[in-house]
């Protein structure tokens, strides 16, 4: 039987402990996508992210990497397919960029090769293509936010793996620096032909970016496919619990989800046009 | 794979990063790469650890020169080296070759494990009191040993594997104990400290069971000396060494890979959990080693890995770095505590517990006033 894709999973139990997150889970990432997860808290799309990375194993099912058991490779032989950004990383203390970047290179050295001409050359060009060059000799922890995603991305990128599993990689980042790391994950796959997961949290980010979308609710797949098929109305409230408006993005034409407006704010918008809101304008009249 | 080089201007982070380069006066990049045999060997090499590790040991050869010159029959150096060499009088060659080279070299080499030992708890429970001292094992290996004294009224042989057996066994104990889904450095420390509290009762109840002239020389073997250390004492600890230190520099690169957490460390292909057990058992073994042939000489494994880190700026620990440190530290305790009140000997371990604690003082006064702590 040919294998569905070179990552994916069959009847997955997913459990930590005795606490079953999801069971008989079926996922395949389709070649060359970039694949999102979404859903609410505590549907399991972490957790299913530790699997297909072997971070977690499967309580019964299996997943397949490149053909065989993801469990029957070496790690460091897993290492060199398939790349993991978690969700926090602990950036040594005193550490330079262009060393933390080169500890990417781990899975591909041995005892006595330790810093080889390819290892060099792969961290130059994975600082290149993260746009941090000129942060090489600049210690991590002196680092932006958004900066520090970005060493942490060129760390995993000079793990060379075709494929490439990313935990929320916009979390704690303002809204222009989670641009920059998905603008930088589309580029990988766009034109670097990596096949990416990631995990995120915002809708529009993932119908966006997604060329795959997997919306997941109760350890179970709610529906998948390209992000303008299956993103509506109902398949938002029913996954998130939360009545939703779905309307074209004007930038990219893809699904936006809106909220409904349910009242919830103490000084609300009366009628479309005029604001009503005594306490901004007492703020103003202080400020002037 | 090439990667082509990123987008012009990839966001605002490369302007408010600054301008190319770093503040004038620190280079670049801290590393060299140094490729011997067409390129089938190849290594990074940072010139300033090179240059400290290179100090550290001309420093510890110097100190070790020193102590089997100086002392109560002082012996000029060329004497010493004559000595060494077998010539010269027969008063020369028995000071130097039977009484000061075997404690020079137990001090070296005890000194070197506890250091590296030191440097794996610490990086283990990514806390620098993560150290033997705090977290149980040299409690266990001086309860293991005071039993045997004070039950048993054991000869050498029996009090050292008596430190052995309670050094592991107390490091076992504490990562079962610790253990759920992987170590968790503070429930190492907190764990560890518990124990130890424990083990420190037990001693004590013992010693207060004990005859006068026994609970001597139990109190004498805890505070850590080197005193009477001979070519038997060399022979044991060279073994362990020779043993166990290939084993925990070997796992060096994963231990720091795990310092960045679980999950970076696992994402890039090493078997955490196995290498946590092989590498404390390894640790804890070195540890029992060192205190069964010296008694449990406080803060050299504490202090340590913590000083080489601070001198050589390594980014994660530095395991080679804390043995050289650690030798060093030890020698030059030993030659304090043998020339300091002389003739009386002081045992070492007095020695080590001031300096080690003035260490911690500082380096908690100095994080306190730059605010990291």
């Amino acid at each position: 039987m040919p294998e569905p894709s070179r990552l994916w999973g069959e009847n997955l139990t997913l459990a930590y402990d005795q606490s079953v997150i999801s069971r008989d889970l079926g996922i395949t990432i389709p070649d060359n996508s970039f694949t999102v997860i979404v859903g609410p808290n505590a549907c399991g799309k972490s957790t299913l992210l530790r699997a297909l990375s072997r971070m977690l194993k499967p309580s019964s099912g299996a997943v397949h990497l490149d053909g065989r058991l993801i469990g029957s490779y070496p790690s460091k032989e897993v290492a060199r397919r398939l790349g993991l950004l978690p969700q926090s990383s602990i950036a040594p203390d005193g550490i330079s960029v262009a060393d933390l970047v080169a500890r990417g290179r781990y899975p591909h050295q041995k005892f006595l090769k330790q810093w080889s001409r390819t290892d060099e050359k792969v961290i130059n060009e994975a600082m290149e293509a993260t746009g941090i060059v000129d942060l090489a000799g600049r210690m991590v922890d002196e680092l932006s936010g958004g900066q520090r995603q970005r060493v942490w991305l060129a760390m995993v990128l000079a793990q060379q793996t075709p494929l490439l599993l990313l935990d929320e990689p916009t979390t704690y980042l303002d809204i222009a620096h989670q641009m920059d790391v998905l603008d930088l994950c589309a580029e990988l796959h766009h034109e670097r032909s990596y096949t990416l997961v990631a995990v995120l949290h915002d809708l529009n980010h993932a119908c966006r970016y997604a060329t795959h979308l997997i919306a997941m609710k109760d350890g179970q797949v709610a529906a998948e496919g390209d992000p303008a098929d299956i993103v509506t109305e109902e398949l938002v409230e029913d996954v998130f619990g939360m009545p939703v408006r779905v309307i074209p993005d004007p930038e990219t034409g893809t699904p936006l989800v809106v909220p409904v407006d349910r009242g919830g704010r103490i000084a609300r918008r009366r009628e479309p046009g005029t604001v009503e809101r005594p306490a901004a304008r007492a703020e103003e009249a202080r400020s002037a | 794979m090439t990667l082509t080089p990123a987008r012009p201007g990839t966001g605002s982070d490369a302007a408010a990063g600054g301008a190319p380069g770093a503040p004038p006066g620190r280079p670049r990049r801290f590393t060299r790469a140094v490729r011997l045999a067409g390129g089938r060997v190849s290594f990074a090499v940072r010139p300033r650890v090179a240059a400290v590790y290179g100090g550290l040991l001309a420093a510890t050869v110097v100190v070790f020169a020193v102590s089997l010159s100086v002392g109560e029959y002082a012996i000029p150096l060329p004497r010493v080296l004559w000595a060494l060499a077998g010539e010269g009088e027969r008063l020369d060659l028995f000071f130097v070759r039977d009484v000061r080279l075997p404690r020079a070299w137990v001090a070296v080499l005890v000194g070197a494990a506890l250091g590296i030992a030191g440097a794996v708890f610490q990086s283990i429970s990514r806390n620098p009191l993560g150290s033997p001292d705090i977290i149980g094992f040299t409690g266990g290996a001086s309860t293991g040993a005071v039993a045997v004294i004070l039950v048993f009224g054991g000869s050498v042989l029996q009090v050292s594997l008596g430190a052995v057996v309670g050094g592991v066994g107390t490091a076992v104990v504490v990562y079962l104990l610790a253990f759920k889904q992987g170590v968790q450095g503070y429930r190492l420390v907190l764990v560890g400290i518990g124990i130890n509290a424990l083990l420190l009762a037990v001693r004590d109840y013992l010693m207060t069971r004990a005859e006068l002239t026994e609970a001597m020389t139990a109190h004498i073997w805890m505070i850590g000396s080197l005193n009477g250390s001979g070519w038997g004492e060399v022979v044991a600890v060279s073994i362990a060494a020779a043993v166990l230190v290939p084993v925990v520099l070997a796992l060096g690169p994963r231990l720091r890979l795990m310092e960045m957490g679980e999950q970076s460390a696992r994402g890039l292909g090493v078997p955490v959990q196995g290498t946590q057990v092989t590498v404390m058992l390894a640790a804890s073994a070195l540890t029992g080693a060192a205190i069964a042939v010296s008694g449990p000489i406080s803060f050299i494994a504490l202090a340590a890995p913590q000083l080489v880190r601070r001198l050589a700026r390594t980014n994660g620990t530095a395991l080679l770095g804390a043995g050289l440190m650690g030798a060093l530290l030890l020698a030059v305790a030993d030659l304090i505590a043998q020339q300091a009140l002389a003739p009386t000997q002081l045992p070492v371990g007095v020695v080590t517990a001031v300096i080690g604690g003035s260490y911690l003082i500082w380096v908690l006064y100095r994080e306190w006033r730059t605010g990291h702590a």
